[in-house]
Protein backbone atom coordinates (compact mmCIF):
# COMPACT_ATOMS: atom_id res chain seq x y z
CA UNK A 1 0.00 0.00 0.00
CA UNK A 2 1.24 3.49 -0.75
CA UNK A 3 1.25 6.22 1.85
CA UNK A 4 2.16 9.87 1.46
CA UNK A 5 3.98 11.45 4.37
CA UNK A 6 3.15 15.16 4.29
CA UNK A 7 5.79 16.98 6.30
CA UNK A 8 4.74 20.17 8.07
CA UNK A 9 6.97 22.42 10.11
CA UNK A 10 7.54 26.07 10.93
CA UNK A 11 9.55 27.29 7.95
CA UNK A 12 10.53 30.46 9.81
CA UNK A 13 12.45 28.35 12.32
CA UNK A 14 14.97 27.55 9.59
CA UNK A 15 15.99 31.22 9.29
CA UNK A 16 16.90 31.27 13.00
CA UNK A 17 19.29 28.34 12.77
CA UNK A 18 23.08 28.66 12.57
CA UNK A 19 24.86 27.28 9.46
CA UNK A 20 26.33 24.49 11.60
CA UNK A 21 22.86 23.53 12.80
CA UNK A 22 21.47 23.56 9.27
CA UNK A 23 24.34 21.26 8.22
CA UNK A 24 23.56 18.86 11.05
CA UNK A 25 19.83 18.79 10.20
CA UNK A 26 20.54 18.27 6.50
CA UNK A 27 22.76 15.36 7.50
CA UNK A 28 19.77 13.84 9.32
CA UNK A 29 17.61 14.24 6.22
CA UNK A 30 20.19 12.56 3.96
CA UNK A 31 20.48 9.69 6.42
CA UNK A 32 16.67 9.34 6.55
CA UNK A 33 16.44 9.39 2.75
CA UNK A 34 19.16 6.70 2.52
CA UNK A 35 17.37 4.56 5.11
CA UNK A 36 14.08 4.73 3.14
CA UNK A 37 15.83 3.67 -0.07
CA UNK A 38 17.81 0.91 1.63
CA UNK A 39 14.60 -0.50 3.13
CA UNK A 40 13.07 -0.53 -0.36
CA UNK A 41 10.04 1.55 0.70
CA UNK A 42 10.98 4.83 -1.05
CA UNK A 43 8.82 5.66 -4.09
CA UNK A 44 9.33 9.42 -4.33
CA UNK A 45 10.17 12.41 -2.18
CA UNK A 46 10.33 16.19 -2.49
CA UNK A 47 11.45 19.17 -0.48
CA UNK A 48 9.54 22.37 -1.23
CA UNK A 49 10.84 25.92 -1.33
CA UNK A 50 9.28 28.21 1.32
CA UNK A 51 5.66 29.38 1.05
CA UNK A 52 6.73 32.92 0.10
CA UNK A 53 7.60 31.40 -3.29
CA UNK A 54 4.13 29.83 -3.64
CA UNK A 55 1.44 30.87 -6.09
CA UNK A 56 -2.11 29.71 -5.55
CA UNK A 57 -4.26 29.25 -8.65
CA UNK A 58 -8.05 29.16 -8.78
CA UNK A 59 -10.36 29.19 -11.79
CA UNK A 60 -13.68 30.92 -11.09
CA UNK A 61 -16.31 31.52 -13.76
CA UNK A 62 -13.77 30.56 -16.38
CA UNK A 63 -11.31 33.13 -15.16
CA UNK A 64 -7.94 32.26 -13.74
CA UNK A 65 -7.01 33.95 -10.47
CA UNK A 66 -3.45 33.82 -9.21
CA UNK A 67 -2.66 34.80 -5.65
CA UNK A 68 0.69 35.23 -4.03
CA UNK A 69 1.32 32.76 -1.21
CA UNK A 70 0.00 29.40 0.01
CA UNK A 71 -3.71 28.49 -0.08
CA UNK A 72 -4.02 29.08 3.68
CA UNK A 73 -1.88 30.75 6.32
CA UNK A 74 -1.03 28.15 8.95
CA UNK A 75 1.34 27.88 11.91
CA UNK A 76 3.15 25.01 10.24
CA UNK A 77 3.59 24.81 6.50
CA UNK A 78 3.85 21.94 4.07
CA UNK A 79 7.59 21.68 3.50
CA UNK A 80 7.92 18.39 1.67
CA UNK A 81 6.64 14.88 1.19
CA UNK A 82 7.63 11.27 0.83
CA UNK A 83 5.72 8.63 -1.04
CA UNK A 84 6.30 5.22 0.56
CA UNK A 85 5.25 1.70 -0.34
CA UNK A 86 4.73 -0.31 2.87
CA UNK A 87 2.34 -3.09 3.95
CA UNK A 88 0.18 -1.22 6.49
CA UNK A 89 -0.45 1.94 8.52
CA UNK A 90 1.68 0.78 11.45
CA UNK A 91 4.73 0.51 9.19
CA UNK A 92 4.04 3.91 7.65
CA UNK A 93 3.70 5.43 11.14
CA UNK A 94 7.00 3.86 12.17
CA UNK A 95 8.73 5.60 9.25
CA UNK A 96 6.93 8.86 10.06
CA UNK A 97 8.28 8.68 13.64
CA UNK A 98 11.82 8.50 12.29
CA UNK A 99 11.39 11.53 10.03
CA UNK A 100 13.78 14.32 11.13
CA UNK A 101 10.88 16.81 11.28
CA UNK A 102 8.77 14.61 13.61
CA UNK A 103 10.31 15.86 16.90
CA UNK A 104 9.21 19.46 16.22
CA UNK A 105 6.87 19.45 13.21
CA UNK A 106 3.92 17.25 12.21
CA UNK A 107 3.82 14.40 9.75
CA UNK A 108 0.44 13.69 8.19
CA UNK A 109 0.21 10.10 6.95
CA UNK A 110 -2.29 9.66 4.13
CA UNK A 111 -3.06 6.46 2.24
CA UNK A 112 -2.88 6.98 -1.51
CA UNK A 113 -6.04 6.29 -3.48
CA UNK A 114 -5.91 3.61 -6.14
CA UNK A 115 -8.19 3.96 -9.16
CA UNK A 116 -9.33 1.14 -11.34
CA UNK A 117 -10.13 2.76 -14.68
CA UNK A 118 -11.60 -0.35 -16.24
CA UNK B 1 -33.81 -19.99 32.15
CA UNK B 2 -33.05 -20.69 28.51
CA UNK B 3 -33.22 -16.99 27.69
CA UNK B 4 -30.66 -16.24 30.39
CA UNK B 5 -28.44 -19.03 29.13
CA UNK B 6 -28.62 -17.57 25.62
CA UNK B 7 -27.88 -14.07 26.87
CA UNK B 8 -24.80 -15.36 28.71
CA UNK B 9 -23.55 -17.25 25.65
CA UNK B 10 -24.03 -14.18 23.48
CA UNK B 11 -22.06 -11.98 25.90
CA UNK B 12 -19.30 -14.53 26.53
CA UNK B 13 -18.81 -15.81 23.01
CA UNK B 14 -19.46 -12.87 20.68
CA UNK B 15 -15.88 -11.53 20.62
CA UNK B 16 -14.37 -14.98 20.72
CA UNK B 17 -16.26 -16.08 17.59
CA UNK B 18 -15.91 -12.74 15.82
CA UNK B 19 -12.10 -12.60 16.12
CA UNK B 20 -11.23 -15.60 13.90
CA UNK B 21 -13.96 -14.54 11.44
CA UNK B 22 -12.26 -11.15 11.11
CA UNK B 23 -8.93 -12.86 10.49
CA UNK B 24 -10.41 -15.19 7.87
CA UNK B 25 -12.34 -12.53 5.95
CA UNK B 26 -10.20 -9.48 6.73
CA UNK B 27 -13.47 -7.55 6.77
CA UNK B 28 -15.14 -6.54 10.03
CA UNK B 29 -18.53 -5.70 8.50
CA UNK B 30 -18.73 -9.02 6.70
CA UNK B 31 -17.65 -10.92 9.80
CA UNK B 32 -20.26 -9.12 11.93
CA UNK B 33 -23.06 -9.76 9.45
CA UNK B 34 -22.14 -13.44 9.23
CA UNK B 35 -22.04 -13.83 13.00
CA UNK B 36 -25.36 -12.01 13.31
CA UNK B 37 -26.86 -14.49 10.87
CA UNK B 38 -25.38 -17.42 12.79
CA UNK B 39 -26.83 -16.02 16.00
CA UNK B 40 -30.28 -15.71 14.43
CA UNK B 41 -30.02 -19.37 13.40
CA UNK B 42 -28.96 -20.33 16.91
CA UNK B 43 -31.99 -18.55 18.35
CA UNK B 44 -34.19 -20.56 16.00
CA UNK B 45 -32.46 -23.92 16.49
CA UNK B 46 -31.33 -24.06 20.13
CA UNK B 47 -34.66 -23.69 21.93
CA UNK B 48 -35.86 -26.80 20.04
CA UNK B 49 -32.73 -28.95 19.76
CA UNK B 50 -30.93 -27.76 22.88
CA UNK B 51 -27.80 -25.68 23.30
CA UNK B 52 -24.81 -27.48 21.73
CA UNK B 53 -21.93 -28.58 23.96
CA UNK B 54 -19.58 -26.08 22.36
CA UNK B 55 -21.76 -23.10 21.41
CA UNK B 56 -18.80 -20.98 20.26
CA UNK B 57 -17.66 -23.69 17.84
CA UNK B 58 -21.25 -24.08 16.56
CA UNK B 59 -21.56 -20.34 15.97
CA UNK B 60 -18.15 -20.19 14.31
CA UNK B 61 -18.88 -23.00 11.87
CA UNK B 62 -22.28 -21.57 10.90
CA UNK B 63 -20.96 -18.00 10.67
CA UNK B 64 -18.01 -19.07 8.55
CA UNK B 65 -20.40 -20.68 6.08
CA UNK B 66 -22.52 -17.53 6.08
CA UNK B 67 -19.40 -15.47 5.38
CA UNK B 68 -18.46 -17.68 2.45
CA UNK B 69 -22.00 -17.41 1.05
CA UNK B 70 -21.78 -13.65 1.25
CA UNK B 71 -18.39 -13.57 -0.48
CA UNK B 72 -19.76 -15.81 -3.25
CA UNK B 73 -22.79 -13.59 -3.69
CA UNK B 74 -20.44 -10.66 -4.11
CA UNK B 75 -19.04 -12.62 -7.03
CA UNK B 76 -15.66 -13.16 -5.51
CA UNK B 77 -13.69 -16.34 -5.31
CA UNK B 78 -14.07 -17.42 -1.72
CA UNK B 79 -10.55 -17.27 -0.26
CA UNK B 80 -11.54 -19.65 2.51
CA UNK B 81 -13.29 -22.35 0.54
CA UNK B 82 -11.74 -25.26 2.43
CA UNK B 83 -14.35 -27.03 4.51
CA UNK B 84 -16.98 -24.67 3.19
CA UNK B 85 -19.89 -27.05 3.50
CA UNK B 86 -19.22 -28.42 6.94
CA UNK B 87 -21.58 -25.85 8.42
CA UNK B 88 -24.54 -27.84 7.13
CA UNK B 89 -23.85 -30.47 9.75
CA UNK B 90 -23.19 -27.99 12.49
CA UNK B 91 -26.20 -28.99 14.55
CA UNK B 92 -24.49 -32.21 15.52
CA UNK B 93 -21.98 -31.96 18.36
CA UNK B 94 -19.75 -34.64 16.94
CA UNK B 95 -18.86 -32.51 13.92
CA UNK B 96 -17.84 -29.41 15.84
CA UNK B 97 -14.18 -28.49 16.18
CA UNK B 98 -12.94 -29.18 19.70
CA UNK B 99 -12.17 -25.53 20.24
CA UNK B 100 -11.67 -22.33 18.31
CA UNK B 101 -8.49 -20.36 18.94
CA UNK B 102 -8.84 -17.33 21.18
CA UNK B 103 -7.87 -14.42 18.95
CA UNK B 104 -9.63 -11.64 20.82
CA UNK B 105 -6.38 -9.72 21.30
CA UNK B 106 -6.54 -8.91 17.59
CA UNK B 107 -9.90 -7.26 18.14
CA UNK B 108 -8.67 -5.32 21.16
CA UNK B 109 -5.59 -3.94 19.44
CA UNK B 110 -7.47 -3.22 16.22
CA UNK B 111 -10.39 -1.49 17.95
CA UNK B 112 -8.06 0.49 20.23
CA UNK B 113 -5.60 1.43 17.50
CA UNK B 114 -4.03 4.81 18.34
CA UNK B 115 -4.93 6.13 14.87
CA UNK B 116 -8.63 6.06 15.90
CA UNK B 117 -10.26 8.66 18.16
CA UNK B 118 -11.02 7.54 21.70
CA UNK B 119 -14.83 7.67 21.30
CA UNK B 120 -14.41 5.46 18.23
CA UNK B 121 -12.13 3.08 20.17
CA UNK B 122 -14.72 2.81 22.93
CA UNK B 123 -17.64 2.15 20.56
CA UNK B 124 -15.68 -0.39 18.50
CA UNK B 125 -14.47 -2.23 21.60
CA UNK B 126 -17.96 -2.54 23.07
CA UNK B 127 -19.31 -3.61 19.71
CA UNK B 128 -16.70 -6.18 18.67
CA UNK B 129 -15.68 -7.64 22.05
CA UNK B 130 -18.84 -7.31 24.12
CA UNK B 131 -21.34 -7.65 21.27
CA UNK B 132 -23.24 -4.52 22.30
CA UNK B 133 -25.57 -3.18 19.63
CA UNK B 134 -25.30 0.37 18.33
CA UNK B 135 -28.47 1.24 20.27
CA UNK B 136 -27.07 -0.18 23.51
CA UNK B 137 -23.84 1.79 23.15
CA UNK B 138 -25.78 4.98 22.35
CA UNK B 139 -28.04 4.52 25.39
CA UNK B 140 -25.07 3.91 27.67
CA UNK B 141 -23.27 7.05 26.53
CA UNK B 142 -26.48 9.11 26.29
CA UNK B 143 -26.08 10.10 22.67
CA UNK B 144 -28.37 9.70 19.67
CA UNK B 145 -28.07 6.25 18.05
CA UNK B 146 -27.35 7.98 14.74
CA UNK B 147 -24.23 9.57 16.27
CA UNK B 148 -22.93 6.21 17.51
CA UNK B 149 -23.76 4.57 14.20
CA UNK B 150 -21.88 7.24 12.28
CA UNK B 151 -18.91 6.95 14.63
CA UNK B 152 -18.75 3.21 14.01
CA UNK B 153 -19.11 3.56 10.24
CA UNK B 154 -16.33 6.15 10.14
CA UNK B 155 -14.00 4.08 12.31
CA UNK B 156 -14.53 0.95 10.23
CA UNK B 157 -13.93 2.94 7.07
CA UNK B 158 -10.69 4.34 8.43
CA UNK B 159 -9.51 0.85 9.43
CA UNK B 160 -10.24 -0.41 5.94
CA UNK B 161 -8.99 2.55 3.92
CA UNK B 162 -5.95 3.54 5.96
CA UNK B 163 -4.59 0.01 6.19
CA UNK B 164 -4.97 -0.63 9.92
CA UNK B 165 -4.47 -4.33 10.52
CA UNK B 166 -6.37 -6.49 12.98
CA UNK B 167 -3.13 -7.71 14.47
CA UNK B 168 -1.44 -8.12 17.81
CA UNK B 169 1.58 -5.78 17.96
CA UNK B 170 5.05 -7.23 18.45
CA UNK B 171 6.70 -7.48 21.87
CA UNK B 172 8.48 -4.13 21.68
CA UNK B 173 5.36 -2.17 20.64
CA UNK B 174 3.05 -3.95 23.07
CA UNK B 175 3.41 -1.64 26.12
CA UNK B 176 2.73 1.49 24.03
CA UNK B 177 -0.18 -0.08 22.15
CA UNK B 178 -1.63 -1.41 25.40
CA UNK B 179 -2.07 2.11 26.80
CA UNK B 180 -5.08 3.12 24.68
CA UNK B 181 -6.70 -0.29 25.25
CA UNK B 182 -6.40 0.04 29.02
CA UNK B 183 -7.65 3.63 28.82
CA UNK B 184 -10.75 2.46 26.94
CA UNK B 185 -11.57 -0.17 29.56
CA UNK B 186 -11.10 2.32 32.40
CA UNK B 187 -13.21 4.94 30.61
CA UNK B 188 -16.04 2.43 30.12
CA UNK B 189 -15.85 1.54 33.81
CA UNK B 190 -15.89 5.16 34.97
CA UNK B 191 -18.75 5.99 32.64
CA UNK B 192 -20.82 3.45 34.58
CA UNK B 193 -19.28 4.09 37.99
CA UNK B 194 -19.59 7.86 37.99
CA UNK B 195 -22.95 7.78 36.21
CA UNK B 196 -24.64 10.95 37.30
CA UNK B 197 -27.35 11.04 34.71
CA UNK B 198 -29.32 8.73 32.49
CA UNK B 199 -30.73 5.36 33.33
CA UNK B 200 -28.55 4.24 36.26
CA UNK B 201 -29.21 0.56 35.57
CA UNK B 202 -28.11 0.75 31.94
CA UNK B 203 -25.06 2.72 32.91
CA UNK B 204 -24.04 0.32 35.67
CA UNK B 205 -24.00 -2.40 33.04
CA UNK B 206 -20.96 -0.55 31.73
CA UNK B 207 -19.10 -1.45 34.94
CA UNK B 208 -19.87 -5.11 34.30
CA UNK B 209 -18.71 -4.82 30.67
CA UNK B 210 -15.49 -3.09 31.76
CA UNK B 211 -14.79 -5.78 34.35
CA UNK B 212 -15.47 -8.42 31.72
CA UNK B 213 -13.00 -6.69 29.35
CA UNK B 214 -10.39 -6.30 32.09
CA UNK B 215 -10.71 -10.00 33.00
CA UNK B 216 -10.38 -10.92 29.33
CA UNK B 217 -7.22 -8.81 28.95
CA UNK B 218 -5.74 -10.21 32.16
CA UNK B 219 -6.36 -13.76 30.96
CA UNK B 220 -4.83 -13.03 27.54
CA UNK B 221 -1.85 -10.98 28.79
CA UNK B 222 -1.10 -12.44 32.26
CA UNK B 223 2.49 -11.16 32.22
CA UNK B 224 1.57 -7.46 31.92
CA UNK B 225 1.43 -5.90 35.41
CA UNK B 226 -0.56 -2.85 34.30
CA UNK B 227 -3.28 -5.12 32.88
CA UNK B 228 -3.54 -6.83 36.26
CA UNK B 229 -3.36 -3.42 37.94
CA UNK B 230 -6.34 -2.23 35.90
CA UNK B 231 -8.36 -5.37 36.72
CA UNK B 232 -7.54 -4.93 40.41
CA UNK B 233 -8.51 -1.27 40.23
CA UNK B 234 -11.94 -1.81 38.65
CA UNK B 235 -12.73 -4.66 41.08
CA UNK B 236 -11.71 -2.59 44.11
CA UNK B 237 -13.77 0.39 42.94
CA UNK B 238 -16.72 -1.78 41.99
CA UNK B 239 -16.73 -3.24 45.51
CA UNK B 240 -17.80 0.18 46.80
CA UNK B 241 -20.34 0.94 44.08
CA UNK B 242 -23.47 0.23 46.10
CA UNK B 243 -22.19 2.07 49.17
CA UNK B 244 -21.57 5.22 47.11
CA UNK B 245 -25.30 5.70 46.62
CA UNK B 246 -27.58 6.85 49.41
CA UNK B 247 -31.23 5.90 49.75
CA UNK B 248 -32.35 8.62 47.34
CA UNK B 249 -29.55 8.00 44.89
CA UNK B 250 -27.43 10.78 46.35
CA UNK B 251 -23.64 10.53 46.34
CA UNK B 252 -22.10 9.29 49.61
CA UNK B 253 -18.43 10.21 50.10
CA UNK B 254 -15.94 7.52 51.08
CA UNK B 255 -15.63 8.58 54.73
CA UNK B 256 -19.40 8.33 55.26
CA UNK B 257 -20.00 5.06 53.44
CA UNK B 258 -21.43 2.09 55.30
CA UNK B 259 -18.44 -0.20 55.02
CA UNK B 260 -20.63 -3.24 55.69
CA UNK B 261 -22.06 -2.64 52.22
CA UNK B 262 -18.67 -3.00 50.57
CA UNK B 263 -18.31 -6.23 48.61
CA UNK B 264 -15.61 -8.05 50.58
CA UNK B 265 -15.06 -10.80 48.03
CA UNK B 266 -14.43 -8.22 45.31
CA UNK B 267 -11.98 -6.36 47.58
CA UNK B 268 -10.17 -9.63 48.36
CA UNK B 269 -9.96 -10.62 44.70
CA UNK B 270 -8.76 -7.15 43.66
CA UNK B 271 -6.11 -7.14 46.39
CA UNK B 272 -4.85 -10.61 45.43
CA UNK B 273 -4.56 -9.60 41.77
CA UNK B 274 -2.77 -6.39 42.74
CA UNK B 275 -0.25 -8.39 44.79
CA UNK B 276 0.49 -10.51 41.72
CA UNK B 277 1.01 -7.37 39.61
CA UNK B 278 3.27 -5.66 42.14
CA UNK B 279 5.43 -8.79 42.39
CA UNK B 280 6.38 -8.29 38.72
CA UNK B 281 8.20 -5.11 39.76
CA UNK B 282 7.16 -2.87 36.86
CA UNK B 283 5.02 -0.18 38.45
CA UNK B 284 2.53 1.92 36.58
CA UNK B 285 -0.38 4.28 37.17
CA UNK B 286 -3.08 1.58 37.31
CA UNK B 287 -1.21 -0.41 39.93
CA UNK B 288 -0.70 2.72 42.04
CA UNK B 289 -4.37 3.68 41.83
CA UNK B 290 -5.35 0.11 42.71
CA UNK B 291 -2.97 0.22 45.70
CA UNK B 292 -4.68 3.40 46.94
CA UNK B 293 -8.07 1.78 46.53
CA UNK B 294 -6.85 -1.36 48.32
CA UNK B 295 -5.68 0.71 51.31
CA UNK B 296 -9.17 2.21 51.58
CA UNK B 297 -10.63 -1.26 51.25
CA UNK B 298 -8.43 -2.58 54.06
CA UNK B 299 -9.51 0.12 56.53
CA UNK B 300 -12.31 -1.09 58.83
CA UNK B 301 -13.24 2.49 59.76
CA UNK B 302 -12.28 5.83 58.17
CA UNK B 303 -9.91 6.45 61.11
CA UNK B 304 -8.03 3.23 60.35
CA UNK B 305 -7.05 4.52 56.91
CA UNK B 306 -3.30 4.64 56.25
CA UNK B 307 -3.34 8.20 54.90
CA UNK B 308 0.43 8.58 55.09
CA UNK B 309 0.87 5.67 52.66
CA UNK B 310 -1.95 6.97 50.46
CA UNK B 311 -0.31 10.42 50.29
CA UNK B 312 2.96 8.78 49.22
CA UNK B 313 1.17 6.78 46.53
CA UNK B 314 -0.54 9.91 45.18
CA UNK B 315 2.88 11.56 45.10
CA UNK B 316 4.25 8.65 43.07
CA UNK B 317 1.22 8.82 40.77
CA UNK B 318 1.67 12.58 40.31
CA UNK B 319 5.24 11.97 39.11
CA UNK B 320 4.23 9.15 36.75
CA UNK B 321 0.98 10.60 35.37
CA UNK B 322 0.59 14.20 36.54
CA UNK B 323 -2.94 15.60 36.56
CA UNK B 324 -4.82 18.27 38.51
CA UNK B 325 -7.13 15.74 40.18
CA UNK B 326 -4.17 13.64 41.33
CA UNK B 327 -2.56 16.74 42.83
CA UNK B 328 -5.79 17.59 44.67
CA UNK B 329 -6.12 14.05 45.96
CA UNK B 330 -2.53 14.17 47.17
CA UNK B 331 -3.32 17.40 49.04
CA UNK B 332 -6.41 15.81 50.59
CA UNK B 333 -4.40 12.75 51.69
CA UNK B 334 -1.68 14.98 53.18
CA UNK B 335 -4.41 16.84 55.06
CA UNK B 336 -5.64 13.56 56.53
CA UNK B 337 -2.13 12.39 57.44
CA UNK B 338 -0.60 15.63 58.70
CA UNK B 339 -3.58 17.87 59.44
CA UNK B 340 -5.79 20.17 57.35
CA UNK B 341 -3.29 23.05 57.60
CA UNK B 342 -0.69 21.11 55.55
CA UNK B 343 -3.32 20.11 53.02
CA UNK B 344 -4.55 23.70 52.70
CA UNK B 345 -1.00 24.87 51.97
CA UNK B 346 -0.84 22.35 49.13
CA UNK B 347 -4.24 23.30 47.72
CA UNK B 348 -3.48 27.03 47.90
CA UNK B 349 -0.11 26.58 46.19
CA UNK B 350 -1.95 24.63 43.56
CA UNK B 351 -4.66 27.29 43.18
CA UNK B 352 -1.93 29.91 42.71
CA UNK B 353 -0.57 27.95 39.73
CA UNK B 354 -3.93 28.51 37.99
CA UNK B 355 -3.96 24.91 36.71
CA UNK B 356 -7.51 24.20 37.85
CA UNK B 357 -9.16 27.57 37.27
CA UNK B 358 -12.89 27.10 36.66
CA UNK B 359 -12.91 23.55 37.98
CA UNK B 360 -15.28 22.96 40.93
CA UNK B 361 -13.06 20.35 42.60
CA UNK B 362 -10.53 23.01 43.63
CA UNK B 363 -12.87 25.17 45.77
CA UNK B 364 -14.62 21.95 46.91
CA UNK B 365 -11.33 20.55 48.24
CA UNK B 366 -10.51 23.85 49.94
CA UNK B 367 -13.98 23.98 51.44
CA UNK B 368 -13.68 20.48 52.92
CA UNK B 369 -10.32 21.31 54.50
CA UNK B 370 -11.56 24.63 55.90
CA UNK B 371 -14.59 22.86 57.34
CA UNK B 372 -12.36 20.30 59.06
CA UNK B 373 -10.28 23.14 60.45
CA UNK B 374 -13.45 24.78 61.80
CA UNK B 375 -13.05 27.91 59.64
CA UNK B 376 -16.76 27.94 58.86
CA UNK B 377 -17.13 31.35 57.21
CA UNK B 378 -14.31 30.66 54.75
CA UNK B 379 -15.61 27.13 54.21
CA UNK B 380 -19.10 28.33 53.27
CA UNK B 381 -17.59 30.84 50.87
CA UNK B 382 -15.58 28.05 49.22
CA UNK B 383 -18.63 25.74 49.04
CA UNK B 384 -20.55 28.54 47.28
CA UNK B 385 -17.67 28.99 44.83
CA UNK B 386 -17.68 25.24 44.14
CA UNK B 387 -21.46 25.20 43.65
CA UNK B 388 -21.20 28.02 41.14
CA UNK B 389 -18.94 25.81 38.99
CA UNK B 390 -20.39 22.32 39.55
CA UNK B 391 -22.97 20.93 37.14
CA UNK B 392 -23.22 17.31 38.31
CA UNK B 393 -26.54 16.99 40.20
CA UNK B 394 -25.31 14.40 42.71
CA UNK B 395 -22.16 16.30 43.56
CA UNK B 396 -24.21 19.51 43.88
CA UNK B 397 -26.46 17.83 46.41
CA UNK B 398 -23.40 16.85 48.43
CA UNK B 399 -21.93 20.38 48.31
CA UNK B 400 -25.27 21.92 49.30
CA UNK B 401 -25.53 19.61 52.29
CA UNK B 402 -22.05 20.62 53.44
CA UNK B 403 -22.88 24.28 52.92
CA UNK B 404 -25.90 23.97 55.21
CA UNK B 405 -23.70 22.24 57.81
CA UNK B 406 -21.20 25.09 57.96
CA UNK B 407 -23.76 27.90 57.81
CA UNK B 408 -26.43 26.30 60.03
Amino acid sequence: MQYMLLIYDDEKAWARKSPAEVDRIMGEWWAYDDALRKAGVHVAGNALKPTDTATTVRVRNGKTLQTDGPFAETKEQLGGDYLLDVPDLDTAVRWAEKCPAAPFGSIEVRPVMVFDRN
Amino acid sequence: MLARGLERIYRDEWGRVLAPLVRLTGDLDLAEDALQEAWARALAAWPRGGIPQRPAAWLFVVARRAAIDRLRRRGREAPLAAGADEGAAAASNADLPADIPDERLRLIFGACHPALSQPAQVALTLRTLCGLTTEEIARAFIEPAATTAQRLVRAKRKIREAGIRWEVPGREDLPARLEPALAVVYLVFNEGYLAASGDALVRHDLCAEAIRLARMLAALLPEEPEVLGLLALVLLHDARREARRGRDGEFVPLEEQDRARWDRSEIDEGTRILDRAVAMRRRGPYQIQAAISALHGAARTPDDTDWRQIALLYGALARLAPSPTVALNEAAAIAMAEGPEEGLKRVDAFAASGALAGYHLLPAARADLLRRRGRRAEASEAYRAALALCRNARERAYLERRLTEVTG
